[in-house]
């Protein structure tokens, strides 16, 4: 139907980026009208439905317009805000846009069936959830610093609320921490971005904040140097880099499930797409010049993440710490500067999404069951939750990245691409990074050997509440795109490849 | 000179005469019907308001003495909004504390009076006028601070504004003699041809920029604003917060623009590491306030440390970024003031910690506070983000990049504190939480139009692009 929709009329057509922001928007004003958790959850059920419906359309017509079209950006559409400043509500989207805006409508999709019996406050609670997914939606189709920096504070400041309100532990103090981190961080960003501004009038033409129009001014080398850092790390603390990890842990581990679900599955993305799309290319020679040193907190990063991963027994811990080790994986690759290695760090990125969404969704079904966390208080799951428990080893085995899932089809291209470099130092930091799988592959099977196998450690658990439909389909969700890239990830890595295209070009 | 150059005074006189009407009135209205005063008086300024939007031109009168344009008629029109505002959200307080102790029009009048030496003040052409009208400003609100008599912290803080701003008038006073030493004139225009940059005019300069410094509070002259704030009625404590502050802020913008611009070497380096103590004071100071009118008042001096961003530059980007922040901040910290006086006036509790759970029982009421707040932290989409965002695109367009690094980190440092509010009224849960009232029509609509003006005046850019249009005025 959007197929045909988008074939007939001109006007739909350029707007199909703009309903991403839209769709969320009237989900929103209709959930305002929700007397109760049915009715709240009923409509947020079909806004899902149908930001996932507009997301496949998406995919479809992207390949259709690439045919025909082959601008960087597809979709464009361009309106004067504050023509003072050249603000342009600008968006537009490449390959690499459309698989994380489909990543971000099916786990939206997800949490929504997750948090199916969401009984405190349950019209907030989607409220502030949508709110968060219109500020991914918009960042990923904002091809305005301006716009892109308005949605990605709109993306954050909801999970202030949502770990606040609805989340579990010492709540209010990881939502503070957080919020104040990332909110910091996007402070720091906000000198950046002023920075390339008033750069972007170098050659002469007029400042803007578009992406594309900066990409084609050569931004004075001193410049670059002095701003690359503050937008990397701006956007890199939302990627979990190093040593501005700290929220990541204590966020997820106090969040509701599908919070952490929409927190590390998309949230954490926004911090790859952001070097890449922002920091690396619009200041190519500050990346060059400041590579070496984020190359190492990354790497360091990726190790480090699967070794504090290794020693925790909270669930949530240990899949936080995972997720800073896999995205520390996207910095380093990004940093790696070359194609083999950003299309797996994009490869990763999606992978992780589903990958990490699965995780906490399992996490927060058997926290409901089984009232904890701690590994070392389960036991023998396997035998009582069969399908919770199997597709936990399903997504253990994409984490550690075996051949058939997509965090194999990820890690590989990485890995490929950053042995590459011929010289010592990208040598030994790959081999660094490398090393953490086999880190990975310990933490996993730890999990499962402990929980999963062996004796029923608690009577309890024989009387477990078998899996509901929600949660299957949720589960479901997930679980498709996971195979789906490890069986069949050609398509999705043309479409990546030739966005990245233009990037190289700019880049090296 | 003729009748009809007065009409260059309309605003003046057209609140002049609504201050008479109302002393007038006073007289013939009978003793059991007082609240009349309290419509009338709102009606009347209602359309007092209405009639200032009448587009005005470049003026001036009495030999350049009073002047002009349409920014300054503009920003009297922001400052009307405010009172009105102020006014509304004050009603329902006049009603049941005010009218018994039959002080009702005089409240009034004296606001007034306060507003009609800011007109003078923001229009003033030389320094003369301009300290009349600095000091028709203040001395009613030092009376209004002391209001409420029967509470001891009134009287203090009446006290308190009196002595600290008559010091800082003496002292605004003695720079502006300086200046006239050095220049031979009072005339702005004047001035501007003759000023030097030698030792006097600085010291000149700098005394006359305390006396101004003592009414935006910026740091160091920021003592009086705490206990004042707390003890005045609120009402009081936000007219002091929004409307004296920004009018402050405006004239010191024109008279650091025009006046002393070819002293902008030294001034520069003034507003630069002041903008920093104030930022940095308030925002600390802030940290740890329990009482929701001190953490207000440290918050409107961290936000006037941010409102220096824009002063730094000299520009007419500064000059359009400065009123547009101003006028966001006056709906923003409104909304903030608008929901502690109804609260403070349905229950008698100021503390952060009276509002824990508010959410549960007061959902409206909580989600003004929270947009005001997010707009006074500057977070999307609500207005107060793009007011900041454009000061420290200011500031930045002068290569000050450290300066808004620090401004930035101070924004971090504010979120805390106002997610702290955000935290009592949506996490927390408590028995004692206040229960559901209704508020009256007048509070609800002074809320309502703050919470329209944090959502519209940032999305809708053509305002800020009006603003801009009328800066170059200045520049």
């Amino acid at each position: 139907m959007f197929l045909f929709i988008y074939g007939q009329f001109k006007i739909v057509r350029m707007d199909i980026l703009s309903l991403f922001i839209i769709v969320p928007l009237l989900t929103v004003v209709a959930l305002l009208f929700a007397k109760n958790l049915v009715s709240a959850r009923i409509t947020a059920m079909i806004g899902g439905l149908i930001q996932l419906g507009m997301a496949i359309n998406l995919v479809f017509a992207y390949f259709k317009e690439r045919a025909v079209n082959d601008a960087i950006m597809l979709f464009l559409r361009d309106e004067v805000w504050f023509k003072d400043f050249n603000i342009h509500y600008s968006i537009g989207v490449d390959g690499i846009s459309v698989a994380l805006l489909l990543l971000t409508a099916l786990v939206v999709l997800a949490g929504v069936f997750i948090s199916w019996k969401m009984n405190e406050l349950p019209k907030e609670f989607f409220i502030s959830l949508i709110i968060l997914s219109t500020g991914v939606y918009g960042f990923f189709i904002s091809i305005d610093l301006f716009t892109m920096f308005v949605f990605f504070e709109i993306a954050v400041i909801p999970m202030y609320l949502l770990i606040g309100i609805w989340g579990t532990g010492p709540r209010e103090y990881s939502a503070m921490k957080l919020t104040l981190m990332l909110m910091g961080a996007s402070a720091v960003l906000l000198v950046g971005i002023l920075g390339i501004y008033f750069n972007s009038g170098a050659d002469g033409g007029a400042l803007t904040f578009n992406i594309l129009e900066i990409a084609k001014v050569n931004i004075p080398l001193e410049a670059q140097k002095l701003f690359f850092p503050l937008t990397f790390i701006g956007f890199a603390v939302i990627g979990a880099l190093f040593p501005f990890h700290t929220w990541s842990p204590d966020g997820h581990a106090s969040a509701p499930t599908a919070v952490s679900m929409l927190h590390a599955g998309v949230l954490m993305k926004l911090g790859g797409y952001g070097v890449f799309r922002v920091a690396m290319y619009l200041l190519p020679e500050g990346t060059l010049h400041w590579s070496w040193f984020f190359i190492i907190l990354a790497a360091f990063g990726v190790i480090y993440g699967a070794f504090a991963a290794i020693k925790q027994t909270d669930l949530k811990y240990i899949n936080a710490y995972s997720s800073v080790s896999h995205l520390g994986l996207v910095l380093f690759a990004l940093l790696m500067l070359n194609k083999t290695a950003w299309n797996g760090a994009i490869l990763q990125s999606l992978s992780h999404g589903f990958m990490t969404a699965l995780f906490f969704a399992l996490i927060g079904m058997i926290y409901s069951r089984t009232h904890t966390r701690d590994i070392t208080k389960l036991g023998g799951l396997l035998k009582v939750i069969p399908f919770i428990s199997a597709t936990y080893v399903i997504a253990g085995l994409a984490s550690l990245g075996l051949p058939g899932f997509s965090g194999f089809v990820a890690e590989m291209n990485i890995f490929v691409g950053a042995f590459q470099h011929p010289d010592l130092f990208y040598r030994v930091a790959t081999v660094i990074a490398v090393s953490a799988i086999v880190v990975t592959a310990v933490y996993v099977l730890r999990v499962v050997g402990i929980m999963l196998m062996g004796p029923v450690k608690n009577e309890a658990f024989l009387s477990l509440e078998k899996v509901t439909w929600y949660e299957k389909t949720g589960i479901l969700l997930m679980l498709l795109p996971i195979i789906g890239i490890g069986v069949a990830p050609l398509w999705l890595s043309e479409m990546i490849m030739e966005s990245i295209q233009p990037f190289i070009q700019g880049v090296l | 000179m003729d009748v009809y150059n007065f009409l260059v005074l309309r605003q003046e006189i057209s609140l002049l005469i609504l201050i008479l009407l109302l002393i007038i009135l006073e007289i013939f209205i009978p003793h059991n019907k007082k609240s009349a005063v309290v419509h009338v008086a709102i009606l009347l300024f209602g359309i007092h308001t209405l009639a200032g939007f009448y587009p005005m031109e470049d003026a001036s009168l009495f030999g350049g003495m009073f002047r002009t344009n349409p920014l300054i008629h503009f920003f009297k029109n922001i400052l009307n909004l405010g009172v009105l505002v102020v006014l509304l959200q004050a009603a329902d307080w006049i009603n049941e504390k005010i009218l018994i102790q039959n002080k009702g029009t005089e409240f009034f009048v004296l606001v007034f009076s306060s507003l009609l030496g800011l007109y003078f003040m923001i229009s003033s052409g030389d320094f003369l006028m301009f300290y009349l009208g600095l000091e028709l400003s203040t001395l009613p609100l030092a009376a209004l601070a002391a209001y409420e008599t029967s509470k001891i912290k009134s009287s203090e803080a009446g006290i308190k504004l009196i002595l600290s701003s008559a010091l800082a008038s003496g002292i605004s006073l003695f720079g502006i003699s300086l200046l006239y030493a050095t220049s031979g004139s009072i005339y702005f225009e004047v001035i501007t041809d003759a000023i030097m940059a030698t030792n006097l005019t600085t010291l000149g300069m700098i005394l006359f920029f305390a006396g101004l410094g003592f009414k935006i509070s910026l740091v160091p002259f920021h003592f009086w604003t705490a206990d004042v704030y707390e003890g005045a009625p609120i009402s009081i404590a936000s007219y002091l917060s929004v409307i004296s502050k920004g009018a402050a802020v405006f004239i010191l913008m024109i008279l650091l623009f025009t006046v002393l611009k070819p002293l902008m070497h030294l001034w520069e380096n003034m507003v630069y590491a002041l903008a920093i103590l104030t930022m940095f004071t308030g925002n600390l100071f802030a940290l740890r306030q329990q009482n929701m009118k001190r953490f207000l008042a440290f918050s409107s001096i961290a936000q006037a440390g941010f409102i220096l961003l824009g002063l730094i530059t000299g520009t007419q980007l500064g000059t359009a970024t400065i009123v547009y922040f101003v006028l966001i901040y006056i709906f923003s910290n409104l909304a903030a003031f608008g929901v502690v006086q109804a609260i403070s006036l349905q229950t008698g509790k100021e503390n952060m910690k009276d509002y824990e759970g508010l959410y549960r029982t007061n959902p409206k009421l909580s989600l003004v506070m929270m947009l005001g707040l997010f707009s006074l932290a500057g977070i999307p989409p609500v207005a107060g983000f793009f007011g900041k965002f454009f000061l420290f695109t200011a500031a930045a367009s002068n290569g000050y990049y450290f300066l808004v690094f620090l401004a930035v980190v101070n924004v971090t440092i504010s979120l805390y504190y106002y997610l702290l509010v955000i935290r009592a009224m949506f996490l927390r849960t408590s028995d004692t939480a206040i229960p559901y009232f209704r508020n009256k029509n007048y509070m609800r609509l002074g809320l309502i139009i703050t919470v329209i003006g944090i959502l519209l005046l940032g999305m809708y850019s053509p305002i800020y692009d009006y603003i801009y249009s009328l800066s170059s005025t200045f520049n």
